[in-house]
């Protein structure tokens, strides 16, 4: 019993037989409920944009909760200038990038193997890739930090030879983190594709990895665009595992720079808010254009069953 | 909708056919396996379950993290003593670990649940409303945190100018407050969670087959009556991926605390401490093992519950 191909291919399938226009006291509960929960949820957002907005000569004068006289973006060019921030924007493509295409690559690999060919290992697999992406990330971080301090890679991966305080390291936790989440959506989306596809590749003795290649990675497209959309938001979004494992301030990526911003701007809240809102540009790009790939891409982990 | 696809169970034959699949792989065909399953397995061995297991062990031992591996020695259980006895922050750290835990089951989950139920009513708006509830989901957690120091700000946030608290001598320091900072991040952290909850729930409520709720509806069953009796029980595997995530994300708390004030302060949290002890040129290795494997146990809960909960599925089809 699965829902995972539903859930992508139809992410707002309407129930053909909801009863609707009726205005009963129900509907209007509901509507004033929706309504003042959402002005709640977007009211931080608003105030951090209004905030960013002003002038910070007119605040200081007649304070924050006040009407505007002038709307600038003055904060924002300031901030990036200031914060240098296209250089950590440049460190976390460099690091979510590969690391995504990774956690995707590998846990295809993975996933076909469980899912679509009868091995006796295939549950066991299964729980060591699920687990993994389950744990707290402190569980691991004491002898990780450890092992990324005694790790040598060749220089051009990482400036110090160490993985630790590197792109290289970020890209590997980050993929070793995520790819078990990955697995265990890849495996339940593959497990949908009916059988007979693959079977009559081996009658044909089509090796199994144009199996794999040819046949299967492409009907996984849906749920492959879907874990991509998600997959790069966590990564980009990833605070903790910049925090632990980089101490070179300028090679973090943006959102764990954020920690740096805040230190830098402590003394003017409107560019906080500016330079914080910049960080935020590449999410709420996801947010506008591909919304549903993501709600699909989270409703797949959740939704088998 | 419930069951999307026929392959899931498998007929007899088709099984059979499958085993005899397997049988006929070449000789490269087993190198391309080997390396499909081999080379992701060993970086999560290696990166995920070493360090897990490693975590374990480290607890009973002293290491300060200068010396070479030979320099660790063994402790037995000195270090859990010592957390328990003689470090300050471990017991606030835990009752706000668990605070944390109690407020997302209590407030943060339910609510999502009930937004996702009025949602999928689908009254007109219904998207819209759904999308600006989403809207920070899919910010990240320290950005969330600066973005709420903009209403908690003591002289020029939005909360203390609103209800007039702004002035120097009856202002609410609601981040620096420890009797109060907690509370104010975990609106912070609701905000996002309950949302999350959301999207889960909703995806699990459009896949309710709706013919259920129809023969409800002929039987007389009210909205209430049909929702606890009918929709509800259908709803168990998404109920426990909820409370598996819930208890989840409610242990790895780290990034609100930490960009708000280092995590400090009536902040302490089981992740920072960890992190505080392992980061920096001294380390007590040992020590923050230790911490980590109380997090450990207590996350073996969730984990395990959900893992039973698939292979029963599995097994199934």
């Amino acid at each position: 019993m699965t829902t995972t191909a539903a859930a992508i291919d139809r992410p707002a399938a309407t129930p053909l037989t909801r009863h609707r226009a009726k205005p009963s006291a129900g509907r209007v509960g509901a509507h004033i409920f929706l309504f003042v929960a959402a002005i709640l949820w977007i009211t931080p957002i608003a105030w951090a944009i209004y905030t960013s907005l002003r002038p910070y000569n007119e605040t200081s004068k007649y304070g924050y909760l006040s009407w505007p006289r002038q709307l600038t973006f003055e904060n924002f060019t300031t901030a990036w200038r200031q914060a240098d921030m296209i250089h950590y924007f440049w460190n976390s493509a460099l690091i979510t990038v590969p690391a995504v295409i990774l956690a995707l690559g590998f846990a295809s690999c993975v996933a076909f193997v469980v899912s679509r060919l009868n091995f006796w290992f295939n549950v066991p697999l299964l729980i060591i890739f699920t687990a993994g992406n389950l744990l707290p990330q402190q569980v691991v971080i004491t002898p990780l930090y450890r092992i990324y301090l005694t790790i040598h890679v060749p220089h051009f991966l990482s400036s110090n030879g160490l993985l630790y305080d590197s792109y290289a390291g970020l890209v590997v936790i980050n993929t070793a983190f995520q790819v078990g989440f990955c697995v265990f959506v890849l495996s339940n989306y593959m497990k949908t594709i009916p059988h007979e596809i693959g079977e009559a590749a081996l009658i044909d003795g089509a090796p199994v990895w144009t199996q794999f290649w040819k046949l299967t990675l492409p009907l996984c497209r849906p749920a492959l665009a879907a874990l991509a959309t998600l997959l790069t938001t966590w990564i980009y979004n990833d605070f903790f595992w910049a925090i632990a494992l980089i101490s070179t301030g300028n090679k973090r990526p943006i959102t764990s720079a954020l920690a740096n911003l805040q230190g830098q701007f402590f003394v003017n809240q409107n560019l906080l808010a500016a330079g914080a809102l910049i960080t935020a540009i590449p999410t709420l790009l996801v947010y506008v254009i591909l919304q549903r790939q993501f709600i699909a891409g989270l409703s797949l982990g959740s939704s088998k069953g | 909708m419930v069951s999307a696809n026929p392959a899931v169970v498998p007929s007899p034959v088709a099984r059979k056919r499958r085993r005899r699949g397997v049988r006929t792989l070449s000789g490269r065909d087993k190198v391309v396996l080997s390396l499909m399953v081999g080379v992701p397995l060993l970086g999560v061995l290696f990166f995920i379950w070493f360090p897990a297991v490693a975590t374990v062990l480290l607890s009973f031992t002293k290491w300060n993290g200068i010396g070479g591996l030979k320099t660790i020695r063994a402790e037995g259980v000195q270090n859990y003593v010592q957390a328990a006895t003689n470090y300050p922050p471990f017991w606030p750290a835990v009752r706000h670990n668990v605070l944390w835990l109690v407020v997302f089951l209590v407030i943060a989950t339910p609510l999502g649940m009930l937004f996702a139920v009025v949602l999928d009513r689908n009254i007109r708006g219904s998207r819209i409303y759904q999308s600006l509830l989403f809207l920070p989901v899919m910010l990240s957690l320290a950005l969330i945190g600066i973005i709420w120091e903009l209403i908690y700000s003591p002289n020029f946030g939005l909360l203390n100018n609103v209800i007039g608290r702004s002035g120097q001598h009856n202002l609410i320091d609601w981040l620096g407050n420890p009797n109060l900072n907690l509370w104010a991040v975990l609106v912070e952290a609701c905000w996002r969670q309950a949302p999350y909850v959301m999207v889960l729930y909703l995806a699990g409520l459009k896949a309710v087959d709706p013919s259920l709720r129809e023969a409800a509806l002929v039987d007389g069953a009210g909205p209430w009556q049909t929702f606890w009796r009918v929709v509800f029980p259908t709803l168990r595997p998404i109920n426990i991926v909820i409370l598996v995530i819930t208890v989840i994300e409610s242990l790895r708390a780290f990034d609100l605390v930490y960009i708000t004030n280092g995590g400090n302060n009536g902040l302490e949290l089981l992740s920072v401490l960890i992190t505080r002890n392992i980061v920096g040129q001294v380390s007590r290795v040992g020590f923050g093992s230790a911490l980590g494997v109380v997090l450990l146990v207590i996350s073996l809960v969730p984990i395990v519950t959900f893992l039973v909960m698939q292979l029963r599925q599995e097994k199934r089809s």
